[in-house]
């Protein structure tokens, strides 16, 4: 059934959410450390056992594929909710910060790919 | 009988249901756009940059989902489903692919915080900030706009620079989301390898996410991956390490 996808994969969200909290805490830090990495990491592993196991069929697996398939919806309602005008309006420094930002990473991105290749 | 105003109520009432349809109609014209392009330009993109027009047109601090009948686009692009749909693009994700490049991902990390912090600290001491409270709370919202305030509260910022560090993380994450198609291919962000890097190195979860989609909806599991380690190890490493850092150089 659909339901088992969607509840496997929020079950993966919520311990993935709470093992970021609890390593948010223990680091004293007021964020959630890697919460949806480990989300993410949990249904990689436990939807591979599921499809080697055969637990998790067809139908169950289309109920991960449409919340994957409604992501770019998402996101585009995510875009749509942030605070643009203040980021337009939020001084030069705001600006330049962000730009000088995105080109030092974007000059790095092929540096470092480069290195991950050769190993 | 209102009509409108029975219209309005439905709405209203029926948040998420109408965020379904205008967000369905918003990707509607930005896909049939798109495809004017003959394919240079993903749908993707231009349906986020719609996004962001329609954010500044909200004209507030929750975009259009200020305007009290469009709260529902808050609720979908909320962080809750954004996160629970990020989570679920790992469904199909390659475990050896991840494997391959975990130190180099942990490398890229570091890097992306290092020089978020160098520009962040160049351009604000740049325009004359010289406490290094000011400068390494500007340096970590270069980060993103989570790290930046986290910092600020925790270093004691005074709250103009804690605006100004969110400001610089929403303009990151913005141009992340519009440059990464244009610049994809010259930096060879076309494996999982380098979806990677490229999330630990630009960090903005929905900045990346969003931008990667943009290339390739396969590799956004990937740039999500390390992109998610990034906030926490910013919150982590900014506040103690950059800030002594900050201190050393120009206490």
């Amino acid at each position: 059934m659909v339901i088992y996808g969607v509840a496997l994969l929020a079950f993966c969200y919520l311990t993935g959410v709470f093992l970021g909290d609890i390593l948010g805490a223990l680091l004293g830090v007021k964020a959630n450390v890697g919460g949806v990495g480990f989300a993410m990491l949990f249904l990689i592993i436990l939807s591979n056992k599921g499809i080697d196991a055969g637990w998790l069929d067809k139908k169950s697996q289309e109920g991960i594929a449409f919340w994957s398939a409604m992501y770019i919806p998402i996101v585009v309602a995510m875009s749509s909710i942030q605070n643009v005008a203040a980021a337009l309006s939020g001084g030069a420094v705001a600006v330049l910060g962000g730009v000088l930002g995105i080109v030092l990473g974007f000059i790095c991105i092929p540096i470092l790919s480069k290195l991950g290749g050769k190993k | 009988m209102d009509l409108m105003a029975m219209l309005t109520k439905v709405l209203t009432k029926n948040g998420l249901i109408f965020a379904f349809v205008l967000i369905g109609l918003t990707n509607l014209v930005a896909y049939k756009l798109a495809g004017l392009t003959k394919g240079r330009i993903h749908g993707s993109a231009v349906a986020i940059f719609f996004g962001l027009v329609l954010a500044y047109i909200g004209h507030g601090a929750k975009g259009i989902a200020s305007i009290p009948m469009f709260a529902g686009i808050g609720m979908m692009g909320g962080a809750m489903f954004r996160d629970f749909a990020i989570v679920s693009t790992a469904f199909g994700a390659d475990l050896r692919e991840i494997k391959k490049v975990g130190a180099v991902g942990v490398l890229s990390l570091v890097f992306g915080l290092i020089t978020s912090w160098i520009a962040g600290v160049a351009i604000a001491y740049m325009f004359g900030y010289r406490s290094p409270v000011d400068l390494c709370t500007i340096g970590a919202g270069v980060a993103t706009f989570v790290v930046g305030p986290v910092t600020g509260a925790a270093l004691g910022a005074s709250s103009e620079v804690i605006a100004i560090s969110i400001a610089a993380g929403v303009v990151k994450s913005v141009l992340v989301m519009i440059m990464t198609p244009f610049v994809a291919k010259m930096i060879g962000l076309d494996n999982p390898q380098s979806a990677m890097v490229f999330g630990g190195i630009m960090g903005t979860t929905s900045g990346t996410a969003a931008g990667m989609a943009a290339v390739n909806p396969k590799l956004v599991p990937y740039c999500a991956m390390t992109a998610t380690f990034y906030t926490g190890s910013g919150c982590l490493t900014f506040p103690s390490i950059f800030y002594l850092l900050t201190k050393a150089i120009f206490g």
